[in-house]
C-alpha cells in the first residue's frame, strides 16, 4: 500500500504515479489522504490498481478510468468517472452533476444521491445510485444501464437512445421519447446481476424499467416539436 | 418594365420558394455547406505593395518563411507546422474514409495538420496524418482516452461558425454500420449531436476540464479551444483565461455537414470582424503570439490567408475549400447532381450522403469515385498554391516571414470592411469607429 498525502504532494505527481507513467513496478494498492476537493484526482488511470481516496473530491475524479478501481470515502464533484471505459468507481457519499457522463464501460456506484444530468450521454457503462437523482438524468443516453434505488427528478431519459433505466422510487416526469417498458426476465436477471455487482441489497422486482420509444430516431414532421 | 415593378424585394422568388417548401413539408430546411449570403469578407481588403517608402523582397528568390509553432504556452510538445494553413475538423461520417485519408496524406506532405471530427479517430486517418488534431466535442461520440493520447493536440470544440450554439446532425443515410459502431448508435438513425458539453458549463468549468485533459495526456498536448464567431472578444478572452494554448475562431462562412439553413445563414458574425476582435482580445491580455490564433470560415485563396495573417492570425484552417480541391462541386457525374436537384457549383447536398464526387458519402460505390492518392495530390497542390500566393503578397510588402504582415499593409475597399477590420478606407485615413 502506497500513500499519497495531498496536503504536501501535487495532483500532477499523484496522477503520474497512478498512471504508471514511469513504469509499472507492481504496486497495486494506493491510498490518497487530504484530497480537499482537488480536481482530476485519479484521472486517466490505465492499470488494474485499487485507489482509495479519503475525503471529498472535486471535478472529474476518476475521469476516463480504464481498469482501475477507485473508491472515494466522501463526496465527489461534477463529472465523476466521466467517460469511464472500464473498471469500477465507488462513491460512498453524494455526487454533483454529470456523474458518469458519456461513460463507455465499467461500473459507477454512488451510495448517496446524485445531482442533475447523471449518466448524461451514457455510452455503455453501468451507473447505480443508491439514493435519489436530479433532473435530466440519462439525457441522450446511448447504451448501458442507469439504476436508481431512490427517486428521480424531471425529464428522465430525454432524447434517449438505447440505454436502459431502472427506477425503484418515483419519477417526477419522463423526457421526450422516454417511456416505461415491460420488465422481462432477461431485464430482471440483468438488474439482479448489476445490483449484486454494486453490492446493494434491493428487490429487483420492485423496479420499473424505462427506455426509448424510438419515435425520434428519424426526423418526422409530427415530432418536430420534440427535437 | 411592369414585371420589374411588380417584383417584391420583401418576397423575392427564393423567399417565396422557401415559404412554399415550408408549407409543404412542415420542417426547417437542413443542408450542408456554409453561409451563402453576401457578407463583408477578405475580398474587401487589398494590400499596399511596397514602392518608394518600403521595398519589396525579390519574388521567388528571397526568403519568406511560413512556419508556425502552436501550443508552446503550456504543452511540453507543441505543434510545429511548415505552413500556416491547416485542415479543419471534419468527421468520418460526414466525410467518407477516402476523403479523410486524402486530407491526412496531403497535410502530411505539406507539413501541416489535419483534424478529426465528431465520431472519433479512424486508424486510416491516424496513419495518414503525421500531425493530427483531435476534436473534443459535446457529443463525445467515439471519444476515448486512448485516442486522446494518440493525438498530437486536442481541440475542445465549444462551437463552430456554421452553427454557433447548435449541435451537429448526421442523417440516417450516412449512419452506416461502421459509423454507428464508432458512435455507439443504432444504424440508420438521424443522429443529433449535443450543443453543449455534458460535464461542464461556462469558462470556470472549462478551466478545470482543460486541466483534466492535461492530466490524462501528461501535459504534452497543446489544447486548442474552438469557438464559432459571435461574441468573439469575450469568447477569446475567456478561452485564454481557461488555459487554452491556442484559440480557433470560425466565422459564419465556415461549413458544416448538415444543420438547419436558418442557423447557417442567420447566426454568427463574418470571419473578417471576428479576426480583428480575437486579435484585440489577445493583445489586451498580452497574449498575442503567446496563445496562437487560428482563423477559419471562408478561407479560399492565398490572399485570404495573407489577409488573415496580416490582421494578426497565426494560422488559418480550411474545410470547404479543401473539399473543393478534392473535386467538391466539380462538373463530374452531372446526372447525379441532377438527381439531387442541384448542379455543380451550387451543390450543398452533403447531408444526403449522395455526394456525386464521393467526398461526403458512406456509399461504397460513390466513395470509390475518390481515390485517396489522387485526392491527396490535388489537396497538396492546392495547399502549395495557397502558400505561394501568401508568400508572394508578403514579399511584395517586404516581409521575410508571412507573420510579419500587419494591418498597416492593408486598406479596405468598403466602409463596412474598414469598420470591421479596423483598417483605413482606401484613399483616406478614415477608420470608421476609431478615427
Amino acid at each position: 500500500m502506497e500513500t499519497f498525502d495531498l496536503s504536501s504532494a501535487e495532483v500532477r505527481d499523484l496522477n503520474r504515479r497512478l498512471q504508471m507513467r514511469d513504469g509499472d513496478d507492481g504496486e497495486r494498492q494506493f491510498r490518497v489522504l487530504h484530497p480537499n476537493g482537488a480536481h482530476a484526482l485519479a484521472a486517466g488511470l490505465t492499470h488494474p490498481i485499487d485507489v482509495t481516496i479519503e475525503g471529498h473530491t472535486g471535478y472529474y475524479c476518476a475521469g476516463m478510468n480504464q481498469e482501475a478501481t477507485v473508491t472515494v470515502n466522501g463526496n465527489a464533484g461534477t463529472g465523476v468517472a466521466e467517460n469511464m471505459m472500464s473498471g469500477m468507481v465507488r462513491i460512498r457519499g453524494d455526487v454533483s452533476q454529470s456523474a458518469g457522463a458519456t461513460a463507455h464501460g465499467g461500473l459507477l456506484v454512488i451510495e448517496g444521491d446524485a445531482s442533475a444530468r447523471c449518466a448524461i450521454s451514457l455510452k455503455g457503462a453501468d451507473v447505480v445510485v443508491q439514493g435519489s437523482i436530479g433532473h435530466m438524468a440519462a439525457f441522450m443516453a446511448q447504451a448501458g444501464k442507469l439504476v436508481v434505488l431512490g427517486d428521480v427528478g424531471a425529464d428522465l431519459g430525454d432524447s434517449l437512445y438505447e440505454a436502459q433505466i431502472f427506477v425503484r422510487g418515483t419519477v417526477a416526469s419522463l423526457g421526450a421519447d422516454c417511456v416505461e417498458k415491460e420488465m422481462g426476465e432477461t431485464h430482471l436477471a440483468a438488474l439482479k446481476s448489476l445490483l449484486a455487482q454494486a453490492g446493494l441489497d434491493a428487490d429487483a422486482g420492485s423496479f420499473r424499467r424505462y427506455g426509448s420509444a424510438r419515435q425520434l430516431y428519424n426526423f418526422n414532421i409530427d415530432n418536430a416539436g420534440s427535437y | 418594365m411592369s414585371n420589374e415593378r411588380n417584383k417584391s424585394t420583401t418576397f423575392p422568388p427564393r423567399v417565396i420558394s422557401e415559404i412554399h417548401r415550408a408549407a409543404g413539408e412542415g420542417i426547417y430546411e437542413i443542408r450542408g455547406g456554409g453561409a451563402k449570403r453576401s457578407v463583408p469578407n477578405f475580398d474587401d481588403l487589398v494590400f499596399l505593395g511596397a514602392s518608394m517608402s518600403r521595398y519589396p523582397l525579390e519574388g521567388y528568390r528571397e526568403r519568406c518563411d511560413t512556419d508556425v509553432t502552436i501550443g508552446a504556452r503550456h504543452a511540453s510538445k507543441p505543434i510545429k507546422l511548415d505552413i500556416p494553413i491547416t485542415i479543419a475538423g471534419m468527421s468520418f461520417g460526414a466525410l467518407g474514409a477516402n476523403a479523410k485519408q486524402a486530407l491526412g496524406l496531403a497535410a502530411t506532405a505539406m507539413g501541416t495538420s489535419t483534424t478529426t471530427g465528431d465520431g472519433g479517430m479512424t486508424q486510416e486517418e491516424r496513419e495518414a496524418s503525421k500531425t493530427l488534431i483531435y476534436q473534443y466535442l459535446p457529443s463525445r461520440y467515439g471519444m476515448t482516452p486512448d485516442q486522446l493520447r494518440q493525438a498530437d493536440a486536442i481541440e475542445v470544440v465549444v462551437g463552430q461558425g456554421a452553427k454557433p450554439g447548435g449541435g451537429g446532425m448526421l442523417l440516417g443515410q450516412k449512419i452506416t454500420d461502421r459509423v454507428a459502431e464508432m458512435r455507439t448508435l443504432p444504424t440508420g438513425i438521424d443522429q443529433r449531436s449535443a450543443c453543449r458539453h455534458p460535464d461542464w458549463t461556462g469558462p470556470d468549468d472549462l478551466e478545470i476540464k482543460i486541466r483534466e485533459l492535461r492530466e490524462i495526456t501528461n501535459w504534452e498536448k497543446p489544447i486548442y479551444v474552438k469557438v464559432g464567431a459571435t461574441r468573439t472578444r469575450y469568447d477569446v478572452t475567456l478561452a485564454v483565461k481557461a488555459g487554452a494554448d491556442a484559440v480557433v475562431v470560425d466565422g459564419m462562412q465556415g461549413g458544416t455537414a448538415a444543420t438547419q439553413d436558418v442557423f447557417i445563414e442567420d447566426v454568427g458574425i463574418p470571419t473578417l470582424p471576428a479576426v480583428r476582435l480575437a486579435v484585440e482580445a489577445l493583445r489586451e491580455m498580452n497574449m498575442h503570439r503567446e496563445v496562437q490564433l487560428i482563423v477559419s470560415g471562408g478561407i479560399r485563396t492565398g490572399a485570404d490567408v495573407a489577409k488573415a495573417l496580416a490582421m494578426g492570425a497565426d494560422a488559418v484552417s480550411i474545410g470547404m475549400a479543401a473539399l473543393m480541391a478534392l473535386n467538391c462541386n466539380a462538373p463530374l457525374y452531372e446526372e447525379d447532381y441532377t438527381a439531387l436537384g442541384t448542379t455543380p457549383g451550387d451543390c450543398h447536398m452533403c447531408h444526403t450522403g449522395r455526394c456525386p464526387v464521393g467526398i461526403t458519402t458512406q456509399d461504397p460505390e460513390l466513395e470509390a469515385r475518390l481515390d485517396p492518392e489522387e485526392g491527396a495530390r490535388r489537396v497538396r497542390n492546392y495547399l502549395s498554391t495557397l502558400t505561394m500566393e501568401c508568400q508572394t503578397l508578403a514579399r511584395a510588402c517586404g516581409k521575410s516571414h508571412v507573420h510579419n504582415l500587419e494591418p498597416e499593409d492593408m486598406v479596405a475597399l468598403t466602409v463596412e470592411a474598414a469598420a470591421m477590420a479596423q483598417v483605413p478606407l482606401a484613399g483616406t485615413d478614415w477608420i470608421p469607429g476609431s478615427s
